[in-house]
């Protein structure tokens, strides 16, 4: 682990229950600052792909979880139309280990410990990231990876999401 | 009494939303794929020439029939006719997937009296007694038609999809909430819950007065009633298809349509 962001939320932090360092598998999100009048935070989802571009799970989904006079943060989910169509749909949100608020333009780290993914076989896999922005796009990064050994891959995104770093380390 | 007239007009235009056979009928909903707790879906119906591009006449929506995810009927809110489009709102409680379809089920008859051309048109009941004892060359017809439209909140389900068995339908190989940009989906035409072979089926997207091009693709469903649509691009995709076949040894002649509407999302 390099030096940790500055910007790293609180709340990132304490969803990493097990220190960073013993991780297998975290991946590292860049919510770009964008020069827009109307700026609102993008939902978004990170999960496991197969080879076959089926999910194989939901690793972190951020979203508004309250209710504000626009309506229900869950109202929009399917925004996240990629995610939402490959399983995001069938997910009960809020999700233990899953679900958290949606976060501030900067650099946000999902860690994933060994636990959760002891039932994931050796391989190849994608991690996507997707993001979606009201009154605004949405993008997709798709960055390939490997099970089963350590390793690192990057991806970047254009318009609404700045580079994705994914590490294996074990 | 000018008022009277319009109106009379007007009724006669939409008694008949199969006659005229140029416009295309559709129904068009603003949202398909919803999540959430406050999902609302408004809808628009009519018949026109360009679909979903309300200019030519509302749709009487005296065959509404909403099924719920569970299969229970729902009833439409928030109803009202324009002069080019009819609407409702539909608000979707359960999750799963809704099937909203404006359906006709008719019996009609061309037949001669006296040397003139007569038209009958009503149920098949009253077919039997409505036709002059003098009446020659009687060509009975049942017509069935069906509009519809799916929508689906959080995960879909099919017990709404289930065939009816009237008429001409769709069923889904591939869910019809589940259209996407590059991905092919694939249905099944029945007719009276007979699988619909080799019918001419039409796929035409929405927007076409925003483009030269009408896009339109043509397709034949197979002997098991199949028939597979490559999306090429987003947006409201109307599927029209039509089985007309004569009457023989004193059985009517079958007229059955049907007009969906999928979605198709980038």
């Amino acid at each position: 682990m390099r030096k940790l962001p500055l910007v790293l939320t609180t709340a990132a932090m304490t969803a990493a229950a097990a220190p960073a360092l013993a991780a297998d598998l975290s991946v590292t999100v860049d919510v770009p600052r964008l020069n827009t009048a109307s700026y609102h935070r993008p939902y978004v989802a990170v999960w496991i792909e197969n080879p076959d571009q089926s999910l194989n799970r939901s690793l972190a989904v951020w979203y508004q979880q309250t209710r504000n006079a626009e309506g229900d943060g869950k109202d929009w989910l399917k925004d996240m139309r990629t995610w939402w169509r490959k399983g995001g749909r069938a997910m009960q949100l809020p999700a233990d280990g899953v679900s958290g608020p949606t976060k501030a333009p900067g650099r946000h780290t999902v860690t994933v410990p060994a636990a959760r993914l002891r039932n994931l076989a050796a391989g190849n896999y994608v991690i996507a990231v997707e993001a979606a922005r009201e009154l605004g796009g949405r993008e997709i990064v798709r960055v390939p990876f490997r099970w089963g050994g350590p390793n690192t891959a990057n991806g970047s995104g254009s318009s609404e999401l700045g580079a994705v770093r994914v590490n294996v380390t074990r | 009494m000018k008022k009277t007239l319009a109106f009379l007009a007007l009724t006669a235009a939409l008694a008949a939303p199969m006659a005229a056979q140029a416009h295309r009928a559709w129904m068009a909903p603003s949202a398909t794929v919803l999540s959430g707790n406050d999902a609302w879906v408004g809808f628009d119906a009519g018949m026109s020439n360009i679909v979903f591009h309300a200019d030519h006449a509302a749709m009487r929506l005296s065959g509404l029939e909403i099924t719920a995810p569970d299969g229970t009927k729902l009833q439409a809110q928030n109803s009202a006719q324009g002069r080019y489009r009819s609407m409702f709102d539909v608000e979707l409680k359960q999750e799963g997937t809704y099937r909203i379809a404006n359906v006709s089920q008719g019996f009609m008859a061309m037949y001669e009296q006296g040397g003139e051309r007569k038209r009958f048109r009503g149920t098949e009941a009253e077919f039997a007694t409505a036709i002059p004892a003098d009446a020659t060359n009687v060509v009975p017809t049942r017509t069935a038609s069906r509009t519809e439209t799916f929508v689906t909140l959080g995960n879909p389900n099919d017990t709404a999809l289930a065939p009816t068995n009237q008429g001409l339908e769709l069923i889904p190989v591939t869910h019809p909430n589940d259209a996407a940009e590059g991905e092919t989906s694939t249905f099944k035409l029945l007719l009276n819950g007979q699988p619909a072979t080799d019918v001419d089926v039409t796929i035409a997207r929405e927007g076409i007065r925003y483009r030269s091009n009408p896009e339109e693709v043509t397709v034949k469903t197979a002997a098991d009633g199949t028939f597979s649509v490559a999306w090429s691009g987003a947006g409201l995709h109307w599927i029209g298809a039509s089985v007309r076949s004569e009457g023989a040894n004193g059985q009517p002649g079958t007229n059955a349509s049907y007009n969906g509407t999928i979605e198709v999302l980038p």
